[in-house]
């Protein structure tokens, strides 16, 4: 005769599960105190350390799919170029990366920055197809592949980009990225050859394949969205105008609730799972 | 003929790509920057051949009506639906000549209410598979998968509050076991070795198999199975 035997969960009371969590702090809007790390706070310094007006380089290369956790992300970096008055190039080598950059710039750059001003503090470039040989490019000519801005815009006739040849001329490059082509082809191909130091934020899937250029040849990674919440505390910090939670949204903040208790649910089947197999074999060896 | 002249065009743009990489001045950095562009060209061949490909594959599948017809069909309708409304500009506001994702243009329309959140919606159903299959996966049935599941454990409490709160109150000299150090510790130590190692055989390889091509020693690129 047998002993006692746990029995498997079922795969929809799982899913049920794990949808009572995270629809449970997103209807109590539970925000949980962030700790940053040293590697989110190296990319935060990187741009700290910038002088006003220095050049950064944005490239939106993500899509719907990562948008929740890598928008976040993007609207920080924006939100702390503008307030260190930073001069901002946004371009992407994915062809769903233009609505990226669009949706940052009509939510965050516009609305709360009205005296950045279109061409002189900021530019977009729009969408290039050729992954990392777009930036082999313009890392020696960037006018060659980008004559113009998203607009149809001749670079010459734009105060920001008039005298820039090259990605040389860039400051800082801070990525967004989603896969390929993103942080890693961008320094490959423009933060290693060019010498341009390179900051980026990435899914936190990505976030290990990218570890190896940390610290030398990436200034600081923020992987996820609790990197991106993080960086968000940074910023409240430093710039006390977004402690008004009512008027800022700070996505990564608010999403930090639902991923938490996910990470917990997923602790607790990872335990339940481990006493059910154990307690089934100690079970069967009984029974034999 | 029809063989050599495409292995003579590769050794010759293998060879001067490779010069360029480490002599990056006139003329080679001009070259370098050429067949980039020349590249930029061919790719965007691509996208028509990519199109042209998706376009067989699946009006074929839907024609002969056989396993997932259906879906070939919600793919096609997609891919054409959109492909009209974005080169002939329908319902765009700005007409033939504005921004083809201008807002209220029935191509941003498309994006933002279906391809958007249908790409999240697909996304984010991942954390039901992932809770899943860690239930599953992550069990002590040896020492590896013991290693396995406890470093998940790390990592999943250091990317929460809840690492700092549980082993906060640690003295500074056993910082170093504070679950969020030691999460950072397995992504910047174990994790960035086992990366780093991976990188150089894949780039060590990719040396190998480029010299191959270069010198015409592996030809499969021509079709020659051999």
């Amino acid at each position: 005769m047998s002993g006692f035997r746990l029995p498997e969960i079922d795969r929809r009371l799982v899913f049920a599960i794990v949808a009572a969590v995270v629809v449970f702090p997103i209807f109590f809007r539970l925000s949980l105190p962030e700790v940053p790390s040293t590697i989110v706070m190296n990319v935060f310094d990187s741009v700290e350390s910038l002088p006003a007006g220095a050049m950064v380089l944005m490239p939106m290369d993500f899509d719907p799919g990562s948008e929740a956790e890598l928008q976040p992300m993007a609207r920080a970096f924006v939100r702390h170029c503008a307030e260190k008055k930073l001069r901002i190039t946004f371009l992407t080598l994915w062809g769903t990366g233009s609505q990226m950059i669009e949706r940052v710039t009509k939510d965050v750059l516009i609305p709360e920055f009205p005296d950045y001003q279109y061409g002189r503090d900021w530019v977009n470039l729009g969408y290039k197809p050729g992954m990392e040989s777009v930036i082999t490019v313009i890392l020696n000519d960037l006018k060659k592949t980008f004559p113009t801005d998203v607009s149809g815009k001749n670079l010459d006739d734009i105060p920001l980009t008039r005298d820039v040849r090259n990605l040389r001329n860039y400051n800082l490059i801070l990525s967004v990225s989603a896969g390929y082509a993103g942080t890693k082809e961008w320094v490959q191909f423009a933060g290693d050859p060019g010498q341009i130091p390179v900051a980026a934020g990435m899914t936190a899937v990505q976030a290990p394949l990218n570890y190896p250029y940390y610290p030398r040849q990436l200034k600081g990674l923020l992987g996820g969205v609790k990197a991106a919440a993080e960086y968000e505390s940074l910023l409240i910090k430093k710039y006390p105008r977004y402690e008004d939670q009512q008027k800022y949204r700070f996505e990564a903040l608010t999403r930090m609730g639902p991923q938490t208790f996910a990470h917990l649910a997923v602790i607790g089947l990872i335990l339940l799972g481990n006493a059910t197999y154990w307690i089934n074999r100690r079970a069967a060896q009984g029974g034999a | 003929m029809k063989r050599t002249v495409p292995l003579i065009i590769t050794f010759i743009v293998g060879t001067l790509l490779i010069v360029a990489a480490f002599v990056p001045h006139y003329p080679f950095d001009k070259w370098n920057n050429d067949f980039n562009e020349f590249f930029n060209i061919i790719q965007a061949f691509a996208f028509i051949l990519g199109g042209a490909n998706l376009m067989r594959m699946h009006g074929r599948r839907l024609v002969e009506r056989g396993a997932g017809a259906f879906y070939s069909g919600v793919c096609l309708a997609g891919f054409l639906g959109m492909m009209t409304v974005g080169l002939f500009k329908l319902g765009n506001p700005a007409g033939l000549t504005g921004d083809v994702d201008v807002t209220g243009s029935w191509f941003e329309i498309g994006y933002r209410y279906l391809f958007s959140p249908t790409s999240a919606t697909i996304y984010a159903l991942l954390a039901f598979f992932i809770a899943s299959a860690s239930y599953r996966a992550f069990r002590a049935k040896n020492t590896e998968a013991s290693l396995l599941l406890v470093t998940a454990m790390v990592i999943l409490l250091g990317r929460t509050f809840l690492g700092p709160v549980l082993t906060g109150w640690l003295p500074p000299s056993l910082s170093f076991f504070e679950i969020s150090n030691l999460a950072s510790w397995f992504m910047s130590v174990p994790v960035q070795a086992g990366n780093r190692a991976i990188m150089l055989g894949v780039a060590l390889g990719i040396v190998s198999l480029s010299l191959k091509v270069i010198l015409a020693i592996d030809r499969s690129h021509l079709g020659d199975r051999g």
